[in-house]
Formats: structure tokens, C-alpha cells, sequence
């Protein structure tokens, strides 16, 4: 899949991003865009594995 | 919560109380286990739990005076369980050994039993388990005293002969033919003299030249060292409690620990354990063909498959959430201590604290009254206390509260035409977000009916807020409410919700309040209310209004006069379930409230009738017709009524806010309201259903959609064509895919998530 940013009008590409949830972060690789820094976030990932590693943090 | 006071809850659920045949038993034999074994045929298990209690199970299988049978539960609904021949059989088909404990290692401290009966061998069997060397003095020339009195038929020499070999391998020595009097070879100064502790059985009021005292409770004397037994105790198995207690106090001696505290777990007892025996049929014991044989394999099974393996569960049986757990409320009272201790670390029970109801029907089934979900309310405010409540859990149901005491909800006003208000109505969020029209139609018909002004509230009662644990938030709602209340004059509240009524009397002594179905009752039906004719309905009674007796008449009542039959099923009045809303338990564990609501829906195949809006969502979402009972009372089209699909969050919402857009309107003839939103948007239904499953409202949609047209921040699927956009109003990331579509926009998918994915220009 080809995402193009629009507000830049550039494709994304992967990169390192950090994701945060209660008080723990992680270094992650997604597709973001090289100008402004969005990142997107596919629907597999939110109700997959973040929502996994969301509950193991909530119960901790 | 402290240890002991958690300890305190968790012994006032009486699960692990023991059945009647082993409280019975004076050494306590876990009969149950063996008929159990029984009845799956594995009679070598059987034999194995036997043996975990009794030192010679073949003997006592055959002799035994059983007790435990006279105490059996099966006589009230039979003849008590054949438990000694089963016994018997467990011994005769029991096709390896029980694993005995092996040698233990040999202990220093020796010690003399005199008298070989089964008192006495108890003893050297018990003590010689635990590494003791013993040796035995028996005056006649076998082991086991009054046994051989038994006729061969009864009590077979070889079983004898097998259970005494356990004797030799441990390592018991026995002297025969000795007599230890206090004149002959071996006295019993002697023996003192010798070992470090003795037993003198039977013989002892023979032996000794001053009279001994002894101690009843647990067999010591008032000689040091020397412990005896009772003379002439008819029953084996009580031979074998004096035996075992006896064998007690000498360890306790010989490892110089007191020998009388904490002996009360032996003998016969009383159990608290409550068994339900409504539904059992009579069963008469199974009598075997061959009464010198004892029972066949298959007669035995038979017999076995008799017993009510006593236990209570009463709550387990009835509540879906407690069995979704496996356990039963002592074990889950300890596991919420246990969470509650956790400092590093994972909370196991987290979950599980945030699924029950809070409906109370443990406590309504409990022989001990004992109500779980204080307890876990109680878990939830300390989890909220410290910051360890997952947010997930409530958070949506916390924002519907909120939106719900916002400004485009809420509204209270005087009738119009009065400057105060002899009665105030609360219709309730759920029944303003279910049915809006009902709210409109019953407050037009108290106007008309009470006198003195009836006021409106528009607001809620604040019960999620306790629900989620949440005090201060539940405290500053339930005050926002009062002080609305007050300002009007603090008239009498009618409310339709039976959970703003528990909530007002639970906490607002100073407030008349009254049900709205009682009021009706009382007032009368309005005119157009339909004659049903003889139909049978099955009337549902909210969990909340399980104790309000007079408001579940009420609600018969009106049915009655709307021509209706009620069915009552096993989840009538005090029994009834939870429709999975309550204790907010269908946020925190939709598969759990799934399954308290198909059980409910399950019980009858009439149509339902719910006072309360959210039951009656709950059971039509899962295809069930339902009706509200105000759909019965305002006489709609009757299948549509019953068939009415439950509004999704999105449409709660809104139906909120278009009761007081309407009420304002039509009642108070205000007609400069704002417009709702006016962005075009498609969702189609397979999304729609997707995003209710997702908690995602379509006002978060909107939201997104705007955010990402006015400020360009948006992706673009190349393959796909689709714009692809994120917002992130409060603590959750929504994703919407959407096309443009004219001058609106159509929605392909929405998710969310909670974590912060960090966005940093250039990097």
C-alpha cells in the first residue's frame, strides 16, 4: 500500500517512531511521512498488538 | 482492605465448607472424592483418598460403624449413600496400591505403644509415618484385638494381613506375647524409662500402680511422657480418632510443642455447607445381589452415581459472571485481596473485578448472605485510589456520563404556566437515549394528571461514576443533580429508571421520591392505553429494583390492566439477572455480559417486558422482542414496539439531546435552537456496527473528519483512493478511512487506540 502525506504531498516512508502509553514508551517502525513526521497507524497494529500491549499496561 | 478483614469476607462464602459425610466422620474421610472416584469407575482412586485418611482402609472398609451414612444429605430426598460399601468395593476392585509415603527418615526420639488394637496400631502407624522408630508390646500373639472377632465372611484374614504389612514397612517392631503390667518383665516404669514417649491402649488402668489421669481432649496424662487411650470404645472408626489424636499429642510432646492448642479439628462436627436439594428426586439405596459379596463393579457405580456430591455454588449456579471465572466468591475475595497486595507486578484480577454487575443476586441466593460485590466495588474505589484502575475499563461509559450532565442534555424547568413544582420528573439518560418519544408522552400525561406543576429534570443520576469506583466524580454529580433539584423547590421526584430510584434513596434521605410505575398505578393509565386481552408476557424486573417489592407489583399491576398475563420465570422479582449493563460490566467484558444476557432472554419464549430502557436495548439488540412497559402504556404498533432495534451509542446520544430540543420546543415553544451539526456523512451499516463494537461514536468520526478538511493533515491510500485521517481529542487516537461524496463524505472504517504515537516534524 502507497500512502502519500497530502498535507506535504510526499509518499510516507518507514521510520522509527516512539509510541507512549501510562508511563512507558517504545521505539517502533512506521510508515511516516519524511517532512512532517505523521504517522500512520494501520488498523491491524491499533486493534492487534497496541491494544495487547495497552491492557498488559493497564494491569501492571 | 486488611488480611483479616478479607479473611472474615472469604469465610462467609461456605463452598469449601466440608460435605455432611466427612464433617461427620471422626477422622474425616473425603467420602465425596471417593464416591466420585466411584462413579467413574476408577476405584483405585478411590481406594488412594481412603487410604490419604485411614491407616488400614481394607479393614475399616468392612467394619466400619459408619456415621457418616446417618449424616449423608440423600436422606432427605432417599436413603443416605452406602458410603462403608463403597468403601468395600473401592478395597476389592482396586486394581494397584495407593501410594503410601515412602520411609521417611528416621527420627531419634522412639517411642512404646503397648496394645496391638486398632487404637494403638493407629498410633504406631501415624507416628511411625512421620520417622518415628516404634516398637509395639501386644500380649497375645497377632496384631489387632477385637478385629478377629469378626467372622471371616465379614472381614476376610487376608484383608487383615494386607493392611498390617504396612506395619513392617515402616519399620514398626512388635514384641508378642509380652504384658506390661506393673509386676512383670517389662513394666511400665520401665518402658518411661526406655523411650521418650508411650501409649498404653487399653491396658493402661492394668499397669500402672497409681491411678493416671487422662486428658479426653487429646489423650495425654498427667505423667510425663505417658499417653493413653479410653478403655472399650464400641465403634472402629473412633478407635481409630483416638489412635490418630493420641498419635498427635505425642509428636506435639516430642517436638515440645503444646500439646492442647488448636485440637479441634478432629471428631465428629457440624458442617455450615448448604446444599440445595429443590428439584432432587427420591433414590432409595442400591442393594446388592450378593449381601455376603458386597457390590458388583456396576452396583457400586450405581450407588455412587446416587450421591449429590454436596456443595453449595448457589451463586455460581445462578450467575454467569461467577462461573465465567471457574472459582467461587472465597477464592475470588482472596484473588481481590491478593490484586490489591500486588505492588510489582501484574494485576491477574483486574478484569474480573470489572465484570461483575454489582446486581446483588449472590447475596439473595447466599445461605450466609455474603455479597460479593461489595467487596468488589470496594476493589474498584482502591484500584481508582491508586491510579490502578485500567482506563479502558470505563473510560467511554465515564465520557457518555459527562456528555449526559453537559449542557445540550441536561434541562430543568417548572411546568409551564407555574412558578413551582409539586412533582418533578426524572425520566432518566437511558430512557431519553431509548425512547424519546416516551419521555415527551409520559410528561405530558403527568401534567395533565398531578396537580400542583409538574417540573422536568434532564439529567443523571451519576450511578456510572459509582459503578466505575469513582467517588468524587459519582459525589459531584449526584450534587449537581440535587442542587438542580433544589432549585426548583425540591419537589417530589417521580422517576422511570429503577436505578436513579435505587441511587436517590441509597443517597438522598432529604429527597420524596417514587416510581414512576407505582405513580401510574395509582393515577390511572391514559386513555389510549390498548387492551391486550389475556396475551401472556414474561416480565423482566431490572436488577437495581430486586429489593423494591412494591415496585414490582406495581409494574404486574399495570400489566394487569393493560389485559396482560405475566409469566414469572426463575429470574422473577428478588432473582432477577443483570441485563450485562449493570456494574458497567458490558464495557469492561462484553463476552461476559453476553452471556448474562442470553441466559436471561433464554428463559422464556414469550415476548419480555422491561421497565427499564437499557434491558429492554439489551435483549432486543440480541433479537429478542421486548417491549418497554411505556410501549405497552402509549399503545405503539405492537411488533414494531417489541422489534424496535436498540439504538447504538451514537443514536443514544443524540436522542438525548433531541428530548430536550423537543421539550423546548414543544412544550416550552422555544424555537431558536441550535442546528446540529450539518457535515454530510455516510456510514454504512457494516461500519456502523463496527464502530459500536469499537466504542466509536459518530461524533468522534466528525470530529476526525473535520479535523483532517480544515487543517490538511491527512494521508492518501494511492491503491485504494481513500483519504485516511487521525485525531486525538482526549486520551484516544480515532482513525477514520473516508471518500468525499458531493458535499459530504462517506466512511470506509474507523479504529482507535490508545497509545500516543509521539509525531515529530523532520526526523
Amino acid at each position: 500500500m502507497t500512502l502519500l502525506c497530502l498535507k506535504c504531498n510526499i509518499p510516507l516512508e518507514s521510520g522509527r517512531v516512539t509510541v507512549q502509553y501510562l508511563e512507558s514508551a517504545f521505539p517502533v517502525e512506521l510508515p511516516k511521512c519524511p517532512k512532517c513526521g505523521c504517522v500512520y497507524v494501520p488498523e491491524t497494529l491499533a486493534s492487534g498488538k497496541m491494544l495487547d500491549v495497552e491492557k498488559a499496561l493497564e494491569d501492571k | 482492605m486488611e488480611r483479616l478483614q478479607s479473611r472474615d469476607r472469604e469465610n462467609q462464602c461456605i463452598q469449601e465448607q466440608p460435605p455432611a459425610c466427612t464433617a461427620t466422620c471422626p477422622v474425616h474421610v473425603n467420602a465425596r472424592g471417593m464416591i466420585a472416584a466411584v462413579a467413574k469407575q476408577s476405584f483405585a482412586d478411590g481406594f488412594a483418598l481412603l487410604a490419604r485418611t485411614i491407616p488400614f482402609p481394607r479393614i475399616i472398609s468392612r467394619i466400619c460403624d459408619q456415621p457418616c451414612q446417618k449424616a449423608c444429605k440423600r436422606n432427605e430426598v432417599g436413603d443416605g449413600i452406602e458410603i462403608r460399601a463403597l468403601e468395600q468395593a473401592c478395597a476389592q476392585y482396586c486394581d494397584k496400591a495407593p501410594k503410601r509415603t515412602l520411609r521417611p527418615p528416621q527420627k531419634t526420639k522412639r517411642v512404646a505403644v503397648v496394645g496391638g488394637s486398632l487404637g494403638g496400631l493407629t498410633v504406631a502407624f501415624d507416628l511411625a509415618q512421620k520417622g518415628y522408630p516404634v516398637v509395639i508390646y501386644e500380649q497375645e500373639d497377632r496384631l489387632g484385638g477385637r478385629i478377629w472377632s469378626y467372622a471371616e465372611q465379614q472381614l476376610p484374614r487376608s484383608w487383615i494381613e494386607k493392611d498390617f504389612s504396612a506395619l513392617r514397612e515402616l519399620g514398626v517392631e512388635v514384641n508378642f506375647g509380652v504384658s506390661v503390667t506393673d509386676s512383670g518383665i517389662i513394666t511400665c516404669d520401665q518402658l518411661l524409662k526406655d523411650y521418650d514417649a508411650v501409649y498404653i491402649g487399653t491396658a493402661l488402668q492394668n499397669c500402672t500402680h497409681r491411678k493416671v489421669k487422662i486428658d479426653p481432649d487429646n489423650y495425654s496424662t498427667d505423667q510425663e511422657k505417658l499417653f493413653g487411650g479410653i478403655e472399650d470404645i464400641a465403634s472402629p472408626i473412633d478407635n481409630v480418632l483416638q489412635g490418630r489424636i493420641a498419635a498427635i499429642s505425642i509428636d506435639r510432646f516430642l517436638q515440645n510443642a503444646s500439646i492442647s492448642a488448636g485440637r479441634d479439628q478432629l471428631g465428629s462436627q457440624e458442617t455450615l455447607l448448604y446444599t440445595n436439594l429443590a428439584g432432587m428426586t427420591q433414590a432409595t439405596a442400591t442393594p446388592p445381589a450378593d449381601e455376603g459379596q458386597g457390590y458388583s463393579k456396576e452396583e457400586a457405580v450405581a450407588e455412587a452415581q446416587r450421591c449429590l456430591q454436596c456443595q453449595c455454588l448457589g451463586c455460581v449456579k445462578k450467575c454467569e459472571f461467577l462461573a465465567h471465572y471457574g472459582g467461587y466468591p472465597k477464592k475470588y475475595i482472596r484473588e481481590i485481596y491478593n490484586n490489591d497486595s500486588i505492588v510489582m507486578g501484574i494485576h491477574f484480577a483486574n478484569k474480573m473485578i470489572n465484570s461483575c454487575a454489582l446486581c446483588g443476586l449472590c447475596q439473595t441466593v447466599c445461605p450466609t448472605d455474603l455479597n460479593m460485590g461489595e467487596d468488589i466495588l470496594e476493589a474498584r474505589r482502591r484500584m481508582v485510589k491508586k491510579g490502578k484502575m485500567p482506563l479502558s475499563a470505563h473510560d467511554f461509559a465515564l465520557r457518555d456520563l459527562e456528555f449526559s450532565t453537559g449542557e445540550s442534555c441536561v434541562l430543568a424547568r417548572h411546568q409551564p404556566g407555574f412558578q413551582k413544582s409539586e412533582y418533578l420528573f426524572f425520566p432518566g439518560c437511558q430512557l431519553s437515549a431509548s425512547a424519546p418519544d416516551h419521555v415527551l408522552k409520559t410528561y405530558a400525561f403527568l401534567r395533565e394528571k398531578l396537580p400542583g406543576g409538574v417540573g422536568i429534570l434532564l439529567n443523571c443520576c451519576g450511578v456510572p461514576a459509582e459503578w466505575a469506583g469513582r467517588q468524587e466524580l459519582f459525589d459531584q454529580t449526584l450534587n449537581g443533580m440535587k442542587e438542580k433539584w433544589r432549585s426548583l423547590g425540591s419537589p417530589a421526584v417521580i422517576v422511570a429508571c429503577s436505578t436513579c430510584y435505587r441511587i436517590f434513596r441509597e443517597h438522598c434521605p432529604e429527597m420524596t421520591v417514587e416510581s414512576l410505575w407505582t405513580v401510574l398505578d395509582r393515577i390511572g393509565l391514559p386513555a389510549q392505553a390498548d387492551n391486550r386481552q389475556g396475551r401472556t408476557v414474561c416480565v423482566h424486573d431490572p436488577c437495581t429494583a430486586r429489593a423494591e417489592r412494591g415496585i414490582q407489583d406495581g409494574v404486574r399491576n399495570l400489566l394487569d390492566k393493560l389485559g396482560l398475563q405475566v409469566e414469572e420465570t426463575e429470574s422473577s422479582g428478588k432473582y432477577t439477572t443483570c441485563c450485562g449493563f449493570g456494574g458497567l460490566m458490558s464495557f469492561a467484558n462484553p463476552e461476559v455480559a453476553e452471556k448474562v444476557v442470553r441466559r436471561r432472554i433464554g428463559e422464556s419464549p414469550a415476548d419480555y417486558v422491561a421497565y427499564c430502557a437499557m434491558c429492554r436495548d439489551n435483549f432486543a439488540a440480541r433479537g429478542k422482542r421486548t417491549f418497554h412497559l411505556l410501549d405497552l402504556i402509549w399503545g405503539t404498533d405492537e411488533s414494531a414496539a417489541a422489534t424496535r432495534p436498540a439504538p447504538d451509542y451514537s443514536d443514544r446520544r443524540e436522542n438525548r439531546v433531541r428530548v430536550k430540543q423537543r421539550l423546548l420546543r414543544e412544550v416550552w415553544k422555544e424555537t431558536n435552537q441550535e442546528e446540529i451539526d450539518p457535515m454530510r456523512i455516510e456510514i454504512p451499516e457494516n461500519v456502523r456496527k463496527l464502530m459500536e463494537n469499537r466504542m466509536i461514536l459518530i461524533d468522534d468520526v466528525r470530529q476526525v473528519i473535520s479535523h483532517a478538511e480544515a487543517s490538511g493533515e491527512k494521508m492518501l491510500n494511492q491503491e485504494t483512493g481513500r483519504q485516511i485521517a487521525h485525531f486525538r481529542p482526549g486520551c484516544v487516537t480515532y482513525w477514520v478511512e473516508y471518500s468525499s461524496q458531493g458535499s459530504g463524505f462517506v466512511v470506509h472504517n474507523a479504529y482507535s487506540h490508545r497509545m500516543l504515537v509521539v509525531e515529530e516534524a523532520g526526523k
